[in-house]
């Protein structure tokens, strides 16, 4: 008698890339042209998430559309630099560069005792900066490019990487960014390479985190899901990574909101008085 | 046969006047389709994510029939018959409605007021809506027919209910935003069609589904609208994500035939009277 087993019944990541390619790229165009927009804007760093949200806006919105920002600092991995150049080349798209050295310098000469990861985030907020005024320049809107780990984990510099006003990839994990950037085409020294934020030297993402994404990912996965620590650990996981994974989501949800407003009304912005972001009126 | 065109339409949010022009302008395309019967998905006027906005977008039926009227009457000889979901302002209550329009007719021949409404996740509408209370059959110019809204279909109890009380043909406004991306389309399109091709496969009735499209903040509403036959069968199926008409026509006459064949709605009303003590008990319980 033939044997049949039954599928795997689990949670699982991996998702069919060419429908969220396609659902994104039409995610890219309706937002931008909801808000008036033909352009975007992407800072590509020269790592997998700006190179994938990239290669989603030049197939959004065709290549000359999209003004593609290098935003080195003069302590920037040079790997980096070139990266974002093969991206750039990659994906059709223009490379525009603007040294932040003396915008970043300038501030840090005045600030006697700046440590590296101080410098770093005002690196951060810098390239923040200077996108935020091509989108002006260009009537380009910048597009986001934090993945759905780094938000959940807070790891990011608030009021910088996550300033966007549209981020296609806020709702993938790292691991279904990679996923994807093998099936945009994402040069595979990219895909590959171990993620950093390039904000200080020899930094990488996964000795910052204390945790493997591709292992981060599934414990989030049940976490947000609601499964208990017991059968997350019982998938192969230990006590500790869970415990890391818990510690940093949860330190963090205020870097996913707005600020906190003292409620003093039933009137209160977002408590009360609550609009989806997209609410208009005719007269409006 | 009765010609009908479903609208899987992407509006603006909030604009109403221009939405309306827009499901005008898709049906001034059909101008010589000879079309009986439109069906626009939920909220189409205004958008499905309102939040508090319901308040200051709601229209009265009235307001929504006197509009649609007038245009009717300037540009067709014929009745058109349409449905379409909307945010309904009733006094100071709040809904979210489908209307039966006979236009060129009797005008506004039903309403249905969405029941099963969905506060979880991503939804949230019973903080800003009332319930409906009432889930009615009625008779149009073709035959019997029933309107639901969305998570009103998602109960298959509902659809049972309008078949036991002789609906032929099942109309769904909704609004569903795209979900599960594992297989080869969204998650929730493929439950639709699946919800769709039960209920009319066990009823022997239509079920012609319009769903909204356009991404609401980044809420991908997922279109997938279809129209089923009575055997379970999909007649026309609409893509993920993208405007698009359906058109096919509806034979009411095929319905007794295939009931005959597979007579399960016959069974369900012979042995409904064995299985409702036990449903008495349950809602008497709640």
């Amino acid at each position: 008698m033939k044997l049949i087993r039954g599928a795997p019944n689990h949670e699982v990541l991996d998702l069919n890339y060419p429908l969220v390619a396609e659902t994104l790229v039409r995610f890219i165009r309706e937002e931008l042209n909801g808000r008036g927009y033909e352009e975007a804007v992407v800072a590509v760093s020269g790592g997998v998430d700006s190179a994938v949200t990239l290669a989603l806006a030049a197939r959004a919105l065709g290549p000359d559309k999209v003004h593609a920002l290098s935003l080195p600092h003069r302590d920037s991995s040079p790997e980096s630099r070139s990266h974002a150049e093969l991206v750039a080349a990659r994906f059709g798209v223009e490379l525009e560069t603007v040294d932040i050295t003396p915008m970043v310098e300038g501030y840090a000469e005045q600030t006697p005792g700046i440590t590296p990861r101080r410098k770093g985030n005002v690196m951060a907020r810098a390239r923040m900066i200077v996108t935020f005024d091509k989108s002006e320049q260009y009537h380009a809107l910048p597009l986001g490019t934090g993945n759905k780990t780094e938000r959940l984990f807070g790891y990011f510099t608030w009021h910088a990487d996550d300033s966007p006003p549209v981020n296609p990839l806020g709702d993938l994990y790292k691991t279904q960014v990679w996923g994807l950037a093998e099936h945009l085409g994402v040069p595979d020294e990219i895909v590959h390479k171990a993620p950093t934020a390039d904000l200080e030297p020899g930094q990488t993402d996964e000795a910052d985190l204390g945790v493997r994404y591709r292992r981060a990912d599934v414990i989030l996965e049940h976490y947000l899901k609601g499964y208990p620590d017991e059968y997350i650990v019982a998938l192969g996981y230990t006590p500790a990574e869970v415990a890391t994974v818990k510690r940093r989501v949860n330190r963090t949800h205020y870097k996913r909101h707005l600020p906190a407003v003292a409620l003093l009304s039933s009137t209160a912005i977002n408590e009360f008085y609550l609009r989806p972001l997209d609410f208009r009126t005719e007269d409006g | 046969m009765v010609r009908h065109a479903i609208l899987q339409l992407k509006p603006a949010k909030g604009q109403i006047g221009r939405n309306l022009e827009h499901l005008e302008a898709a049906l001034a395309k059909l101008a010589t389709e000879e079309v009986d019967v439109a069906v626009a998905p939920e909220a189409y006027p205004t958008g499905y994510f309102l939040q508090g906005g319901v308040r200051e977008l709601a229209l009265e039926a009235a307001e929504l029939e006197d509009r649609l009227s007038a245009w009717h009457a300037a540009h067709y000889q014929k009745p058109l018959d349409l449905i379409v979901g909307f945010y309904e302002r009733d006094g100071g209550d709040y809904y979210n409605t489908a209307a039966y329009l006979e236009l060129g007719g009797r005008g506004l021949l039903h309403r249905h007021r969405k029941i099963f409404l969905p506060t979880y996740g991503v939804f949230d509408e019973e903080r800003f809506l009332n319930r409906g209370h009432e889930l009615k059959t009625f008779t149009t110019r073709f035959g019997r027919a029933a309107m639901l809204i969305c998570e009103d279909f998602w109960h298959t109890v509902t659809a049972s209910i309008a078949a036991l009380q002789g609906a032929e043909i099942i109309y769904v406004p909704s609004a569903s935003p795209a979900r599960g991306f594992a297989g080869t389309r969204p998650a929730n399109v493929e439950r639709w069609e699946t919800l769709a091709r039960t209920v009319s496969g066990e009823h022997g009735l239509y079920v012609a589904l319009a769903s909204l499209v356009g991404s609401e903040a980044g809420k991908m509403m997922s279109g997938g609208s279809l129209l089923a036959g009575p055997e379970g069968e999909v007649i026309a199926h609409a893509p993920p994500f993208a405007e698009a008409v359906l058109l096919a026509d509806v034979d009411l006459e095929r319905i007794p035939p295939v009931r005959y064949d597979n007579p399960l709605l016959a069974d369900l009303k012979a042995g409904l009277p064995l299985i409702f003590p036990e449903l008495r008990k349950i809602v008497e319980e709640l």
